[in-house]
């Protein structure tokens, strides 16, 4: 391990570092100031935040089982942007009722190794350290979910999340041994040129899928999702639902448009189907749903639908618009969680019918939560309007016009819920409406963060145009 | 700053400043400023459009193209020609007039002027763009704030209404989505590059294949808007529930978008596709037409009345569009206008009744023209004016349609033609009807007989839209003459294909 290798790997040694050094605060610092653990825990993942724009040549190491280059970087730094929204988010909710269990700090260390997990699983040159990083970064969020152990619906959750990610990691390894056993590699870049179109390869591929697209909770995978998000507190459902899923979401296309590529007329029609399921139920469950964490699982499982229409391509187009369209969606999805995360932790309501007449009483967060919404509808000029039309874009330079049809009626779809939302708040009167208050400076912040996100991703064009240019690596 | 993209300055920097207003009175002197200034520059830009044009004889002028994501080819792309022109003079006449009718909008007025202001800025944009997808952009921008302009200051079943308009329009949208992406990827068909320029794309000579499938998406992405029987039912519904400032608006000139972009993107960029299919939509162009009429007849609602004429005076612009004939073109553009003005006029008079009475229902309203002779005198203008009476500007316009419909000499377009020519008798019939139950005849509520005064502001709005009603129908040459000139390209694109 010489130094380039340390510059190489600087990410995932600056977290580490952060790691230890919170373990050791945690036993030096005494009980009644731990409250200061959050600011130095937020203070050190923002220093790592920053330091990690500094930018990284492509490079591999360990004889090709860890590989980074400007598209896994850029992607790990979007990560840290939307964890350090998050952490930002929380920090209230961290202060005020996990200080007091001193339960603070283990907040902080499994969030960070969660963290750690996809780094290595974005960066893995081989099936070996992308199953480690998997169940490194699953197995922590677990302990998460579960957090209120005192809640029935919490354990509830924990325990739903640990058994159906022990099976999707199970399925996955099986896949992945038998591509083992028709390659006799587990090197991606060997791999690469083995990989031949006969069934046994197609079922490894199948079994390998359906890990991913169980944390990406794609249909029929989709299960655990709702219930998980709803009994897992605020935070850790947003971070399922961003980070968590933009991770997988990131490794799954670099495979499939790398690995797995040989099959890719195979994946088309599995995709496809996939993509139209995942919409579809998605996006009419979430009609039905009342209570605002259900309500944002069900709208994220149909958005993971959407991000299907860039995988289908395997296209320089494909992988660009996919980066651009989950970094979108962190923002947004992370704004419209930030303000049920601020709601939830003043007054303790969830549903959406508390959110009635709730301008009039909180304008800024009913604006912000709308401007999630839309940009989760895709509507301009927010971001996530040029996020879907640049992957409809995409799928339709493949010819695929019925499948962006199907989406485009999705789109309308969602946009009716998502609107049934902006309704309660902006239309609909109460009685008994949420009473006005301030945030603290650190949501104020995070929910700040968001919002500049929203408006400047979708009219700065400069960024999609870098995206774009550096997506080559995979489709060379 | 170039003359085109002020108006999308001006607007954007008037929401700014609303934004930091306090109470109904900064809020709607800095609209009726903001609107003021628009209404400037629309003048300004005419007559810079006709001192432009006699030097200048390129399909658009003014034109200014900066590139915004480079991958795919989309620019910022403006330019105007005379259809263009004429219709964003509409909507600064029309955003102002609204301004001064919700003079006295009290309930969140700062929102209000907000969202009012979001829409005319969606609405110039689309006027001004000439690439696909800035104007897609623009179009859904108009659209999105219907939806809290109905749902918070509107009236009735006004959460039901608001929601059944904007998915109708969203979904219009999103199947013209598919048509724009349909229409980029065969811009490269004569082996130049992918692009969004609309200019640049009627170059192109499309495959027929792919005009065949794009075009009826695209065209029912903007029917829908233009309210095509038989998806026009968020209209009456949508009108019906929108306060008057937002139905003066949304008849008054969002329902334009749908007839422009079926004019300048759907028709101009696929025009085998429209050959084609011509024959089917205006079918259901004709069918909305004569509809409409007997829909209006139907109704004591005077919001329902005026929205079901909407349907059939709007069937009428896409039925011109669809025969083909350049005099029926030029009538379609004009009934545009006419039609933006007078009904944004007739919703501001109703809404005025409304305001006063407390009713919309016919049955329990008359004799207002003794109360109320202002209001009175202005309906019955307009009502006339609505029927084509020559000498204002529904006369004009009819008359150019149905002149240019009937040249084409086959049997189908003419039965089609004369099918919707009847549908003048049904609105005499509606019109006079109505002019005669409510602003004759006996007073039938008590209360009627002592009803507050037109006030300054509610004039001056009726003024702005009354001037040009009339300015249209005695001196029509000017206006037809830039339109006419504007239509050459599409004539030589479209009829000689």
């Amino acid at each position: 391990m010489n130094l380039n290798s340390v510059i190489l790997m600087r990410q995932e040694i600056f977290l580490l570092a952060i790691l230890l050094l919170l373990i050791v605060g945690e036993i030096f610092i005494p009980n009644h100031k731990k409250r200061s653990m959050v600011h130095l825990a937020l203070l050190l993942f923002g220093i790592h935040t920053m330091v990690g724009f500094f930018a990284i040549e492509e490079a591999s190491l360990f004889g090709g089982m860890f590989r980074t280059n400007p598209l896994i970087h850029l992607f790990k730094n979007v990560l840290n942007v939307g964890v350090f929204i998050l952490l930002l988010q929380s920090a209230d909710w961290i202060q005020e009722k996990l200080v007091k269990d001193n339960k603070g700090t283990e907040f902080f260390m499994l969030m960070f190794s969660s963290l750690l997990g996809m780094y290595f699983m974005i960066s893995a040159g081989d099936f070996l350290m992308f199953f480690i990083g998997l169940e490194l970064s699953t197995l922590p969020v677990a302990a998460l979910v579960a957090w209120e152990t005192s809640k029935r619906i919490s354990s509830e959750a924990g325990v739903k999340f640990i058994l159906s990610a022990g099976l999707a990691s199970g399925v996955s390894l099986f896949g992945i041994s038998l591509l083992y056993a028709t390659t006799g590699s587990i090197y991606f870049d060997d791999i690469i040129g083995l990989v031949a179109s006969n069934n046994l390869t197609i079922l490894a591929s199948i079994l390998f899928f359906s890990g991913l697209a169980f944390k990406i909770s794609l249909v029929p995978f989709h299960f655990w999702t709702a219930d998980v998000y709803e009994g897992a507190p605020i935070s850790i459902a947003s971070y399922l639902s961003v980070i968590s899923k933009g991770s997988a979401v990131f490794i799954l296309m670099i495979l499939m448009f790398t690995v797995l590529k040989p099959l890719l007329h195979i994946w088309e029609h599995i995709i496809y189907g996939i993509a139209v399921a995942t919409m579809f139920i998605g996006n009419l469950f979430a009609i039905r749903q009342h209570n605002m964490k259900r309500f944002l699982a069900f709208s994220s499982i149909a958005q993971a639908g959407f991000i299907l229409l860039g995988l289908i391509t395997g296209t320089q187009l494909g992988t660009a618009t996919v980066v651009y369209f989950v970094l979108v969606y962190i923002f947004s999805n992370l704004a419209a969680f930030g303000v049920v995360q601020a709601i939830s932790l003043e007054t303790g309501k969830e549903k959406r019918d508390d959110y009635n007449g709730l301008y009039r009483t909180n304008p800024n967060l009913s604006l912000i939560m709308m401007l999630a919404l839309f940009s989760l509808a895709g509507i301009p000029p927010v971001a996530g309007f040029f996020g879907k039309f640049f992957l409809f874009t995409a799928a339709a330079s493949k010819g695929y016009y019925f499948l962006v049809f199907l989406s485009v009626v999705n789109v309308t779809i969602s946009l009716y819920y998502y609107l049934l939302i902006v309704r309660a708040m902006f239309i609909r009167k109460s009685n008994h409406p949420i009473p006005f208050f301030k945030s603290k400076i650190y949501m104020r912040l995070g929910l700040i963060a968001t919002v500049l996100g929203i408006l400047a991703l979708g009219l700065y064009s400069p960024l999609y145009d870098y995206i774009f240019d550096i997506s080559i690596i995979f489709n060379k | 700053m170039d003359i085109l993209s002020l108006f999308i300055i001006v607007p954007v920097l008037t929401i700014l400043a609303l934004v930091f207003t306090k109470g109904l009175q900064q809020a709607r002197i800095t609209a009726m400023v903001g609107s003021l200034i628009q209404l400037g520059m629309a003048s300004n830009l005419v007559i810079a459009y006709f001192k432009e044009r006699a030097v200048n004889d390129s399909i658009m002028l003014f034109t200014k193209d900066m590139i915004w994501f480079d991958h795919f080819n989309i620019h910022y792309a403006i330019g105007v020609d005379g259809i263009s022109v004429a219709l964003l003079g509409l909507t600064a006449i029309i955003v102002l007039a609204g301004v001064f009718i919700s003079w006295k909008m009290e309930d969140l007025p700062k929102e209000f002027f907000i969202s009012l202001l979001v829409l005319s800025t969606g609405v110039y944009g689309f006027f001004i763009s000439i690439d696909l997808f800035t104007m897609f952009v623009f179009y859904e921008i108009a659209v999105i704030p219907m939806y809290l302009l109905i749902g918070i200051w509107g009236s009735g079943p006004k959460e039901y209404s608001a929601m059944k308009l904007t998915l109708m329009l969203m979904g219009g949208s999103a199947v013209l989505l598919v048509g724009v992406l349909g229409i980029y990827f065969n811009s490269n068909a004569d082996g130049g590059a992918l692009t969004f320029n609309i200019l640049e794309i009627a170059k192109v000579h499309i495959p027929f294949a792919a005009q065949k499938l794009f075009f009826p998406l695209t065209f029912l992405g903007f029917a829908v808007l233009g309210a095509l029987f038989p998806f026009h039912t968020w209209s009456p519904d949508g009108h019906a529930s929108a306060p008057t400032a937002v139905s003066m608006l949304h008849a008054g000139v969002l329902m334009k978008l749908g007839g422009y972009g079926i004019f300048r993107i759907a028709m101009f960029l696929l025009p085998l596709g429209a050959m084609e299919w011509s024959w089917f939509f205006i079918i259901l162009a004709a069918i909305g037409v004569v509809y409409g009429a007997f829909g209006a007849v139907r109704q004591t609602d005077l919001k329902y009345i005026n929205a079901y004429a909407s349907v059939s005076h709007l069937g009428l612009v896409l039925f011109a569009l669809l025969t083909f004939n350049k005099i029926a073109w030029n009538g379609a553009i004009l009934q545009s206008l006419s039609h933006g003005l007078l009904t944004a006029l007739f919703f501001a008079l109703i809404g005025m009744i409304y305001g006063r009475t407390h009713t919309r229902d016919i049955n329990k309203l008359g004799g207002l023209m003794k109360t109320l002779p202002f209001i009175g005198a202005v309906y019955v203008i307009t009502g006339l004016a609505y029927l084509g009476l020559p000498g204002f500007s529904g006369f004009i316009a009819e008359m150019n349609i149905f002149v240019g419909a009937f040249e084409n000499p086959d049997m189908f377009h003419r039965v089609l033609t004369i099918l919707a020519v009847s549908s003048i008798v049904v609105t005499a019939v509606y019109i006079l009807r109505l002019v005669g139950k409510i602003m004759m005849g006996p007073i039938i509520d008590e209360h009627h007989h002592d009803l507050p005064k037109v006030t300054w502001y509610e004039k001056t709005g009726i003024l702005l839209l009354l001037i040009p009603i009339i300015g249209m129908g005695v001196a029509p040459i000017w206006l037809s003459d830039m339109i006419m000139a504007s239509l050459q390209p599409f004539i030589q694109g479209v009829l000689t294909h």
